[in-house]
């Protein structure tokens, strides 16, 4: 099960194929963005009657991450719901579904902009937190480092031979990184954007998720 | 009133013009619910259609609207307002004649939904958006007479399908509404009845006479044509002469990339310097409009175009037709040639232009098959229920609606008349919750039903959206061309997305005939600056690619059989006759399949004459077979004619591999994760309402406010497979791209006879297939592969690895 291995602020880091970050020597998973409910919200504001299935999606593959690595933590870094009324209107089944990960894990909720308050869901809730040598939070923070963040769902597109590839993607520097959404039915940033282009260094790496993992230099 | 009016009469004779019969039996019979006029161009088909509305008018006098035109192009519509405007004026009639299309200004939309004219020209969008409105049943309550005019070609995609559903409810809001559907030569004529005709009343066929048949040639070319290519830059010193021979000329050519090739092809030994344009949907809008002001005006000798000139106006003086490249189908071919009946009387000319040597045998085949009048032509599947659905929502629009009545209103459109009620309550169900099986949208439904039993948007303000998705015309997501530095102006034309991805800066591409390097991209737009220097990439335009008709390869393949080809070229003989020597010759019995070593690779071309998309179906199902059992394919490539697969095993029993059960059983499996499904579904969702539609200037430049149709694609098809968009996408890739029907087809006219020949090295009919373009790598892992090496090749350049 490939991963691409790195090192931020002596912190040894896996980023996997599936968008999700491993820290094996805390057994820590991180998770980003995953928006649970996006369908509801959309259809609540009169938008289209999206299949309703994309929680129930993230589920099932936060749900293998979890049975492969076994953390003992699992960090979710912000906008884990779509809004606060989505975690009050979780499916039973995808509620269920969701607590039986959490039972016996350290399940840490970091605030995002979607979901600024406390959620009525387990585990503890933060707006960031501290672990050994990294900080996790929502939002990159420039004057800060040796940071874990999400927020801008970065996608990176390459070409090769003619085939244009894109696919969500970390994007990592010697003093953070950005974490791809996690999320069914979330769209992305490209990485050429002027606000990823600007928080990252001129060497900065984009990570691609997919089948496996493989970096290139963060298209700019 | 059947016998033309006196003032009628006179202004014919003041003219100088005779009464043609089919505009005097149109007239005759202008009482019938429905007829459909079958008429070359030049006929007067279009005054024939106009004559039982103006002859009413001219008596009875009206009050709102009368007469409504339909015609698939904004620019027919002003152009027949224009030719209208002639026998009203001179005979003084109290007629008002007024188009309304995407063009028309906010303010005259306005008025002419307040005050009517007596006859609305218009197009099936614009219909679509007037029937949505509450005053629907007041504007168009007073319609008598609706005219189509090119039925033939809305009959062959969901634009008519969406107008047909139209002329019920119009038919609903006036029920002595009569029809009339002009039409071009089409193959089955009581099919194109049936479709017209509010069902299951009949629809009467009225056929004019044809004119001479046509003078169609194959080019003479003091070059012969190439092995292979779509190209035709042989033929290119006997296509201006032809040109400088003729007053004036539509070359046609079958895809923009073509177009814009062979356009830069005649420029560059364009001595004489005759004025030659060019016109392709991507194109901008002014380009093209200054071209055909340019014909009109009579001051271009030449266009070459794509299928874009198919429709048009009459432009009297084009009297030659050049086809470059062989025609894909014949029913095509009669329609373009007669482009250039300018003069009802005169036979129309045409040259055909083969673009490689195979291509000679089949536009031998076309011609004898053009002269003979052997039109061919799919006949057309049950209406297709994405349109069925966004009708449904634009009738809510306008009303509530009683599904019992609307079903009955809906069976009465041709294409819709064998709709059962459990389909027509699925896209009901869909409209209002999205017909999932997770029913999670009760409370957001976007259809409610009232105590009454009829049901109705559940806010109202849902209809803005609606009106704004009509229509079933899907873009595929294009970006503008710009000079770079230009503040504003038009842009060059578009190029597909996926294609600007693939540039680096410094690239260098054809659009409009010019060569153009690429900067960057900003903003949504292709910065580009001129560059007349290099030579250019060639610019990808997606488009559909349309395969050789079953008629065309049936006569192909029957041509082949002859001991001799007396009247074909030298070449094209000497070559045929190789390939009996060395192989065997394809036939209509047995499917020749032969296998040979070349380069180290194992070759295997399977010549099953179905056509290059059903073809390409084949090869993808074969590969991923022949993958399975450990044959190691490497690619395939397709042709009309021929598959042919290379791998690094021999394949001793290539027969085994077309099985027609087994090819049956892979087939859903395979279909599934297809790549054309997805390109499927993002129409059908389009056009069905679940997506809106991706307009220009909508996208914003960074966070994305609409994701990818693929993931709503893989969601639903893992968690609702037999989701209502599914069971339509699966209907529709059938019919489309993946052409699964000519793979049974074939399989049945081979009946499991077949021919394997061995051969020492490449046969002369696979050699071709050899030099093709558009192969296709075998998948597996190797996009991941390409990924991991250019990913590994990008880290080391940038001193990262």
């Amino acid at each position: 099960m490939a991963g691409y291995i790195f090192s931020l602020n002596d912190a040894r880091l896996t980023a996997l194929p599936s968008g999700a970050l491993w820290w094996s020597h805390r057994g820590i998973l991180c998770v980003s963005d995953l928006h649970f409910g996006k369908s509801d919200r959309i259809a609540r504001r009169g938008g289209a009657l999206l299949p309703p299935y994309e929680t129930r999606d993230t589920l099932e593959r936060l749900e293998t991450d979890i049975l492969r690595n076994n953390p003992q933590t699992v960090i979710c870094l912000g906008d884990s719901f779509d809004d606060l009324a989505a975690s009050e209107e979780m499916d039973a089944e995808d509620h269920l579904c969701l607590t039986s990960l959490m039972a016996g894990r350290n399940w840490i909720w970091i605030a995002g902009n979607h979901d600024p308050g406390p959620i009525g869901i387990g585990g503890s809730h933060k707006s960031e937190i501290a672990v050994g040598p990294l900080h996790f939070r929502h939002i990159a923070d420039l004057a800060k480092t040796a940071e874990v963040s999400g927020h801008f769902h970065p996608k990176a597109r390459l070409s090769a031979k003619g085939r244009g590839m894109s696919r969500p993607c970390f994007l990592l520097d010697n003093h953070r990184l950005i974490m791809p959404a996690y999320g069914t039915y979330t769209g992305g940033l490209r990485s050429d954007s002027a606000a990823l282009a600007a928080l990252m260094e001129q060497d900065a790496v984009a990570i691609l998720t997919g089948k496996t993992s493989v970096a290139i230099p963060m298209p700019r | 009133m059947t016998a033309l009016p006196q003032i009628f009469q006179d202004w014919f004779t003041a003219r100088g013009w005779r009464v043609h019969p089919h505009q005097s039996a149109l007239l005759k019979r202008q009482n019938n619910p429905a007829n459909l006029l079958i008429a070359p161009t030049g006929g007067g088909k279009t005054l024939a259609g106009f004559l039982p509305s103006l002859c009413a008018l001219s008596k009875d006098g009206s009050t709102g609207l009368h007469t409504l035109y339909i015609s698939p192009l904004k620019a027919l519509a002003a152009d027949i307002r224009r030719n209208l405007q002639t026998p009203v004026a001179d005979m003084n009639l109290p007629i008002r004649v007024e188009d309304r299309t995407g063009d028309t200004s906010q303010s005259t939309r306005n008025r002419q939904r307040a005050d009517p004219p007596d006859i609305l020209l218009t197009t099936p969008e614009s219909l679509a958006l007037l029937l949505s409105y509450e005053d629907a049943p007041r504007l168009f309550g007073t319609v008598r007479r609706v005219i189509v005019d090119e039925i033939h070609a809305l009959a062959e995609n969901k634009r008519g399908d969406l107008l047909m559903l139209c002329l019920a409810r119009l038919q609903a809001l006036a029920p002595n509404m009569k029809r009339i559907g002009l039409s071009a030569t089409v193959e089955d004529p009581a099919a194109l009845a049936r479709y017209l005709a509010c069902s299951p009343q009949e629809c009467e066929v009225l056929l004019a006479d044809p004119g001479p048949a046509p003078d169609i040639r194959i080019l003479k070319t003091a070059e012969a044509p190439p092995w292979n290519g779509a190209g035709a830059k042989y033929a290119v010193p006997d296509v201006l002469n032809a040109v400088s021979l003729a007053q004036t000329t539509l070359i046609f050519i079958n895809t923009r990339a073509q177009a814009e090739l062979f356009f830069r092809a005649l420029w560059m030994e364009n001595e004489a310097d005759l004025p030659i344009g060019l016109h392709h949907g991507s194109l901008s809008r002014d380009a093209r409009d200054k071209v055909e002001s340019a014909m009109l005006a009579g001051k271009l000798r030449a266009i070459v175009c794509t299928g874009t000139l198919d429709l048009g106006i009459d432009w009297g003086n084009v009297d030659l037709v050049i086809q470059v490249g062989a025609p894909k189908n014949i029913k095509r071919l009669v329609q373009r040639i007669g482009r250039a009946n300018h003069r009802y009387n005169a036979p129309s000319r045409a040259l055909l232009v083969p673009a490689n040597r195979f291509e000679v045998i089949e536009c031998r085949a076309a011609l004898k098959a053009a002269l003979a009048g052997d039109l061919d032509g799919e006949p057309r599947g049950k209406g297709p229920r994405d349109v069925l659905c966004q009708h449904i929502l634009n009738t809510a629009c306008a009303a509530p609606f009683d599904s019992d009545a609307l079903f009955i209103e809906v069976k009465s459109a041709g294409p819709y008349s064998t709709l059962d009620r459990r389909e027509f309550d699925d896209c009901v169900d869909f409209c209002a919750t999205g017909g999932y099986a997770l029913r999670k949208y009760d409370r957001w439904r976007r259809l409610v039903q009232n105590s009454d039993g009829t049901w109705q948007l559940r806010d109202p303000r849902a209809s803005r959206a609606i009106r704004m998705n009509i229509g079933t015309i899907v873009g595929t997501e294009t970006l503008a061309v710009r000079l770079k530095n230009r503040r504003g102006g038009a842009p060059l034309g578009e190029v597909e997305e996926n294609f600007a991805a693939t540039l680096t800066p410094g690239d260098t591409f054809l659009i409009g005939g010019e060569v153009v390097t690429y900067k960057n991209i900003h903003e949504m737009t292709v910065q580009v600056t001129k560059e007349a220097r290099r030579k250019p990439k060639i610019a990808v335009f997606a488009g559909t690619k349309f395969a050789t008709s079953t008629v065309l390869s049936a006569r192909v393949l029957q041509m082949l059989q002859a001991d001799d080809w007396p009247d074909l070229p030298f070449h094209t003989r000497k070559w045929l006759h190789l390939q009996r020597k060395i192989s065997r010759m394809p036939g209509p019995a047995r499917m020749l399949v032969e296998s040979f070593e070349c380069d180290k690779r194992q070759f295997t071309c399977f010549y099953g004459f179905a056509g290059r998309n059903a073809l390409q179906t084949l090869g993808l199902m074969l590969t991923h077979r022949m993958e399975q059992d450990g044959f190691q394919p490497l690619g395939f490539v397709s042709t009309d004619y021929a598959l042919l697969i290379w791998g690094l095993k021999q394949i001793e029993h290539p027969a085994q591999f077309i099985k027609r059960e087994d090819l049956l059983e892979g087939f859903e499996t395979w279909l599934g994760g297809n790549a054309v499904m997805k390109k499927s579904f993002r129409n059908v969702a389009t056009i069905a309402g679940l997506i809106d539609k991706n307009f220009p200037g909508r996208r914003k430049s960074g966070r994305q406010t609409t994701f990818s149709s693929d993931i709503l694609y893989d969601t639903l098809r893992k968690y609702d497979p037999h989701h209502l968009m599914m069971q339509i996408t699966r209907e529709d890739a059938l019919a489309g791209l993946v052409d699964f029907g000519r793979i049974t087809d074939m399989l049945d006219r081979f009946d499991g006879q077949f021919e394997h020949v061995v051969a020492p090295h490449v046969t002369p009919l696979a050699a071709p297939l050899l030099l093709e373009m558009g192969k296709i790598r075998i998948r597996g892992s190797a996009e991941e592969q390409l990924l991991a090496d250019a990913a590994e090749a990008m880290m080391a350049g940038a001193g990262l690895s």
